[in-house]
């Protein structure tokens, strides 16, 4: 593999079955996408006005792989989403004024200033949040799944993490537990060719999709920069999980086009490298493919555009105008009085209740 | 009521909240066909089923991350490290995940750490810490060291039942060297409530986990006018019982199996310090491990924990002050 040779890190295109998504399912794979480019776009530009404390970090480039993955999953379902992921938690229904509250440690954000960034998780969309350490998420996503396997349930859990995180021996522990206990769990991996500013070569000497037959699972390797065919493999892997299939690697292909943090220039990143994969967009390269191939109007395509971001700037109004938490809140909330189960996320896909529907029939 | 063991305790208190509630479970390495490296799962495999009595791969961030999305899916997991000194590879997922998801995002995570602690059968510096204060640190964690057979049983099942996560110290020197008599079917202890073992009125020893019989001994053996506070809970502390006893008697000894530096005697004397001063008639002292790790052969080892002739030494200097 050449690290800076965009089409030579795509394996076998999974197939999809053109009948799985409707001509809406196509908006709003556009309109998510779009969704988390315009709101991580405005989050930089509140960083860049200082209203954002401590650092910045976000997904460009990525937003095919969040929303194609969270496209796939029931309300029942559920997820741990980390920080190059916004377009899972929009996909769940996580408004953008939340996640830009968050951002600037307001009280309306999810956290309510308690957590920052994407470190979050809506208990009520069904997410648990994420931590800073990669990538214990997986090990948690696990132990849903476990107790979906334990009761007998028609659900499955996903999660998210990068290459950088497989180097880690959490990761190892994950797959191979997962592996063993055949959870319904559908681990997505997002190869964005750097972790902070190690290259891949350094991070490892076989690639994780590699080496998923190792623990006992399949390792799918997908184009992380093609939404619909990430939908499709993560959509196989959720219905092989419910199944009692047991646990999938998805390999997303795709790079991080922004640096680690805001703070973080990518000297390291060849030019060509960017400009290779820039011509691979995940939101350009899609609108185009709906004008081209699937129909749609350039007009339809603008719309959607416009619609996103003048939403995503209401949003931000709604953002800046959430105070500040009250100092004394940083004292409440340590120890719980009682556990809740979390609730349930939207899921648009048209896909989702025609399909409940037939399971719960059969 | 039964005379058990304290652990026939631990096992009597899991098989009741297993068979009260289908939602807890157990998982570790060898707790199932085996039993449990000290046997405290044995028969529940048979009784409960092997998905109930989970055995797993080595790997205790996998148990202790298992633990934490099982809980927030509603069940009530149990997770046992076979020896407290491995939770320091599950660390991370209990003092970054588990210990943290309630106070960031409101999330409630309902289970139990059992940690089999402590020396004084040559176990060596990896089978014999007491690693209590490592949690004290991770707000969000509570923990519990029972030292007797009835509040073993009763605080692991408040434990189970409890919100939040729970570390369990369940000393190993006190598994069989424990008996006392134990309430029959469901029986809780609430956490946070410490005990008065032994009233006094002369020195008050605050202890928890095996301290606490070493200075019921120490204080029979001298006969004197001792109290000695079973602490039970570590966090929450029981605040008001520690500066009762302490302005009851005005001498506090602190003892603990621990390491000394900024362990529960170090914030126990504190409280007592900053509330409790006016009352003071000694300097408070501590009696605890030296900070070394538990040496492996028999003399190095008792040169290094509180044995009953320190206890009675501590209290016999302090009650002269």
């Amino acid at each position: 593999m050449t690290l800076s040779d965009a089409s030579a890190v795509m394996g076998a295109a999974v197939q999809l079955d053109p009948a799985l998504l409707t001509r809406e399912d196509r908006a709003e794979l556009l309109r998510y996408m779009t969704m988390m480019r315009a709101a991580e776009e405005r989050a930089l530009s509140l960083y860049k006005q200082g209203k954002v404390p401590g650092s910045f970090y976000d997904g460009r480039g990525q937003e095919a792989i969040s929303v194609g993955a969270a496209f796939a999953l029931s309300p029942r379902d559920r997820l741990c989403i980390l920080h190059r992921d916004l377009g899972a938690h929009f996909v769940r229904g996580v408004t953008p004024d939340r996640y830009l509250a968050n951002y600037m440690g307001r009280a309306g954000g999810v956290t309510g200033g308690k957590d920052g960034n994407l470190h979050f998780g809506d208990r009520s969309l069904g997410c648990v949040g994420m931590v800073s350490m990669l990538p214990d998420m997986a090990l948690v996503a696990n132990g849903m799944a476990l107790a979906m396997k334990m009761r007998g349930e028609d659900r499955v859990a996903l999660t998210f993490f990068g290459e950088g995180s497989t180097a880690n021996g959490q990761w190892h522990e994950a797959m191979n537990f997962a592996g063993v206990q055949r959870l319904p769990v559908v681990f997505v991996l997002e190869n964005n060719r750097f972790a902070y500013s190690t290259p891949n070569e350094l991070e490892f000497a076989a690639d994780p999709v590699e080496r998923a037959e190792g623990y006992g699972l399949p390792g799918v390797e997908v184009d992380g920069n093609d939404v619909e065919a990430v939908f499709a493999a993560v959509h196989a892997a959720v219905e092989r999980a419910r199944g009692g299939g047991g646990p999938t690697l998805v390999e997303c292909q795709t790079m991080r086009m922004h640096g680690h943090g805001a703070h973080d220039d990518m000297g390291y990143v060849p030019p060509r490298m960017l400009a290779e994969w820039e011509a691979r967009d995940p939101i350009g390269s899609y609108a185009a493919r709906l004008v081209e191939d699937l129909g749609f109007a350039a007009e339809e395509v603008e719309r959607i555009e416009e619609e996103v971001r003048a939403y995503v700037a209401e949003c931000a109004e709604r953002a800046l105008a959430s105070p500040m938490p009250e100092p004394a809140s940083a004292l409440e909330g340590v120890f719980a009085d009682r556990w809740e189960p979390l609730g349930d996320g939207l899921a648009p896909w048209s896909g989702w209740a025609e399909s409940t529907d037939e399971r719960r029939a059969a | 009521m039964a005379e058990m063991t304290y652990l026939e305790a631990i096992s009597d208190g899991l098989r009741t909240e297993m068979r009260r509630d289908e939602s807890v479970f157990c998982l570790g390495e060898d707790i199932g066909a085996f039993g449990g490296a000290f046997k405290v799962t044995d028969g529940f495999a048979e009784e409960f089923g092997a998905e109930r009595v989970l055995d797993t791969p080595l790997a205790e961030n996998a148990i202790v991350g298992a633990a934490t999305g099982a809980a927030i899916e509603g069940m009530r997991p149990v997770c046992e490290m076979q020896f407290a000194d491995f939770i320091a590879c599950g660390f991370d997922q209990l003092v970054n995940v588990a210990a943290k998801l309630h106070y960031r995002q409101g999330q409630s995570v309902p289970l139990v750490v059992r940690l089999p602690s402590g020396g004084g059968f040559s176990g060596g510096p990896f089978h014999s810490q007491n690693p209590e204060a490592w949690f004290l640190q991770a707000p969000g964690l509570k923990v519990v060291a029972p030292a007797t057979a009835a509040d073993a049983k009763g605080l692991l099942a408040s434990a189970i039942r409890d919100p939040n996560p729970v570390c369990f110290l369940e000393h190993k020197g006190l598994y069989r060297h424990v008996r006392g008599e134990v309430p029959d079917g469901e029986y809780t202890v609430p956490i946070g409530e410490a005990r008065v073992a032994r009233e006094g009125g002369e020195l008050t020893v605050i202890a928890y986990g095996s301290s606490v019989p070493l200075a019921l001994a120490a204080a029979e053996a001298l006969g004197e006018d001792i109290e000695v506070l079973d602490l039970r809970t570590l966090c929450p502390l029981d605040t008001e019982a520690i500066l009762a006893s302490a302005r009851k008697t005005g001498k506090v000894l602190i003892a603990h199996e621990a390491t000394r530096a900024c362990g529960v005697g170090a914030e126990v004397a504190a409280l007592i310090a900053a509330e409790a001063f006016e009352d003071l008639d000694a300097p408070i002292r501590r009696l605890t491990a030296p900070d070394v790790p538990i040496p492996f052969s028999p003399p190095l080892e008792a040169a290094v924990l509180p044995q009953l002739d320190d206890m009675k030494e501590a209290c016999h200097e302090l009650l002269a002050c």
